[in-house]
């Protein structure tokens, strides 16, 4: 079933066109993920996708209808965001910001329930944030504050996730721990999720297939091994020979060497004690 | 499970006391003022006239006339409207507070009470006189001016569909800054009407009556309501506007309406009695640093504050020199200022906004 289409979408900010034309559409229960150079867009096309930013031409539907005209509170009961560096109030204690993703659900008049306060507790659960309920965000630290906010998505209880770079402030045990809780609701409860990341290793781990956006067009689309491959990360990235194959589950990953990127030196003049050579 | 959950109750209770004991804090506040005067009337009579008002109670009468005339004719509505116009200014400055995020906001950051001074000016100085709804000409041109000064800000602001915080801070502050040069040289060329205009711009009670509660007491209960119905969305607009409407939140619908009413109360507030200050900054953060930034909480618990805060400080200034009233604006700046510092240096180190 399809749950996102994507119709030549062309987003901009004023004058400034960040996506030009791009189509692809999402099914429900995967996991796709959107890679590209920093400034290609991906984060433009999650506020897009939200509705926070309305395209220039071009349409998004959601189930079939066009997302520009459904209410607000009803698309937030259907579609949750993480967004890449939330903005959190420090005044506020963890819990009671996990409990705003309650907040599409309850009317004016509305005060949350025990049912309401049970499901936040167990999106807390989930993070492993119940420590921290009864902190102020302010004190809290960037991964925590990640956390906090992947909790309250779950509170929101929607049947698609966004998620932007939601592991830029993570080690990496707590990039595996999120990503992996986002897979197990993928699998168990059949979301589906659209995420940026632009950590080519995790999207080659994680998704399910991978949209990958290089001046505002989609330049290659499909799984992590048709689209992480050495011609395509060169041509987008500009990088020499980089992508490999995981010795244990064979997906591709990319491995880095000094001096193959765009500024590299002439080979011989790498190493520093040539220098100092030539010098005397 | 549920047993950790209902952990984080008692915080809410802890605020259901707080409102509960604030709301009897400002009926004891009320008869208080009221008996404390130039004629002397005990407490306790005092509360027996005041009861024996409330309709289904019959208290045989032991007091001469002229103590429930000065009772109810010439202090309670005195006390009534100063308790109004503190609640409106204290929940008004909560909801600009909220919605700019930001905490130098008050009801007159964007442009109310300059509004309200030039429109207040321009009334006394023009030779005519007229009423309309309630309002003589210059509460009527003060409510006018608020309100148009607002709408023009808002409409100056606008950018496209939306309407950012920031853009309606600046051009509130800016045309504020041009009616307050205008009014300033109303005020320099106004020969001897200076000491009423003077009087009126620092905030007064001492024209008080019953006519001016019920001009005001509709624009404040309407407000309030609106105000508290939208609690909930001023807390998910703390987070950014971005997150807000991720989160169902319709943002320039909620702030179009929050706006309009906190200004409608403050226009309503500031009309008849002048532009008092400090009332809505401080009440807010003070509740804010006291009882947390949860506004289903800091709402109710502003009104009351402010109410109580504000009839407090009317009885001081109407007492401290007697006969000689001072202006209000002096009293709520000069109570206020260290019992606000006092918490501020309490919380040292802790982020509160």
């Amino acid at each position: 079933m399809t749950r996102f289409e994507v119709e030549n979408l062309r987003l901009a900010y004023g004058h400034n066109t960040v996506i030009e034309d791009i189509s692809f559409r999402v099914t429900q229960g995967e996991i796709v993920g959107l890679i590209g150079p920093n400034g290609s867009g991906k984060s433009t096309m999650i506020k897009a996708l939200s509705r926070v930013l309305n395209p220039q031409s071009g349409r998004i539907l959601l189930d079939g209808n066009n997302i520009s005209g459904i209410p607000r509170s009803e698309l937030a009961r259907s579609m949750g965001v993480v967004p890449q560096t939330p903005i959190l109030p420090s005044s506020f204690t963890a819990f009671e910001i996990v409990l705003m993703g309650r907040n599409p659900h309850l009317g004016l008049l509305r005060y949350e329930s025990e049912q309401d306060m049970a499901i936040t507790w167990q999106a807390m659960a989930r993070t492993a944030t119940q420590s921290l309920a009864e902190r102020r965000v302010g004190e809290l630290s960037g991964g925590e504050i990640q956390r906090i906010v992947i909790a309250r998505v779950l509170a929101q209880q929607p049947e698609t996730i966004l998620l932007d770079e939601p592991t830029a402030n993570l080690d990496i045990s707590h990039q595996l721990e999120i990503l992996d809780l986002i897979k197990m609701l993928c699998r168990e409860n059949s979301l589906t999720v659209v995420i940026t990341l632009h950590d080519l290793n995790l999207a080659s781990q994680y998704c399910d297939r991978l949209i990958l956006i290089h001046n505002g067009l989609v330049h290659a689309h499909g799984t992590p091994e048709e689209v992480i491959n050495q011609a395509n990360i060169k041509d987008v990235y500009g990088t020499g020979e980089c992508v490999y194959t995981h010795p244990v589950n064979g997906l591709p990953i990319v491995l880095l060497k000094a001096g193959s990127g765009r500024n590299a030196l002439p080979e011989d003049t790498i190493n520093p004690r040539n220098k100092e050579t030539e010098k005397e | 499970m549920t047993e950790q959950v209902m952990n984080f109750r008692p915080h809410w209770r802890r605020r259901v006391y707080a409102i509960a004991g604030m709301i009897i804090a400002a009926v004891l506040v009320v008869v208080l003022a009221t008996t404390i005067g130039s004629v002397k009337i005990p407490f306790l009579t005092t509360f027996r006239v005041l009861v024996s008002q409330l309709p289904f109670i019959d208290i045989n009468p032991d007091w001469v006339n002229a103590t429930e005339t000065i009772i109810t004719d010439i202090r309670l509505p005195r006390v009534i409207l100063a308790g109004l116009v503190g609640a409106a200014l204290a929940i008004a400055g909560a909801t600009y507070q909220g919605l700019f995020r930001n905490p130098l906001a008050d009801p007159y950051l964007i442009g109310a009470a300059q509004g309200a001074a030039l429109g207040a000016v321009i009334g006394f100085l023009l030779p005519i006189e007229f009423s309309a709804m309630g309002f003589g000409v210059i509460p009527m041109l003060a409510f006018t001016g608020a309100v148009l000064s607002v709408a023009v800000v808002y409409i100056l602001a606008r950018v496209g569909k939306t309407v950012p915080v920031t853009t309606l801070i600046l051009a509130g502050v800016a045309l504020g800054a041009l009616w307050g040069s205008i009014y300033s040289y109303l005020i320099i060329t106004s020969g001897e009407r200076i000491h009423g205009i003077i009087f009126w711009v620092m905030g007064s009670f001492s024209l008080s009556d019953w006519s001016e509660v019920a001009v005001v007491l509709p624009y404040v209960l309407i407000g309030v309501i609106v105000i508290m119905l939208y609690s909930r969305s001023l807390n998910v607009m703390q987070l950014d506007e971005e997150q807000a409407k991720q989160l169902g939140i319709n943002v320039e619908k909620v702030k179009l309406i929050l706006l309009a009413a906190a200004t409608l109360i403050t226009a309503a507030a500031v009309s008849f009695v002048g532009t008092i200050g400090f009332v809505g900054i401080i009440i807010p953060h003070a509740v804010r640093l006291i009882w947390g930034p949860d506004h289903r909480f800091l709402l109710p618990l502003s009104v009351l504050s402010g109410a109580i805060f504000l009839i407090i400080a009317d009885l001081v200034a109407r007492t401290i020199l007697a006969p000689t009233e001072i202006p209000i604006g002096i009293i709520t700046a000069v109570c206020g200022v260290p019992f606000f510092l006092y918490l501020l240096r309490r919380r040292k180190g802790i982020v509160y906004f």
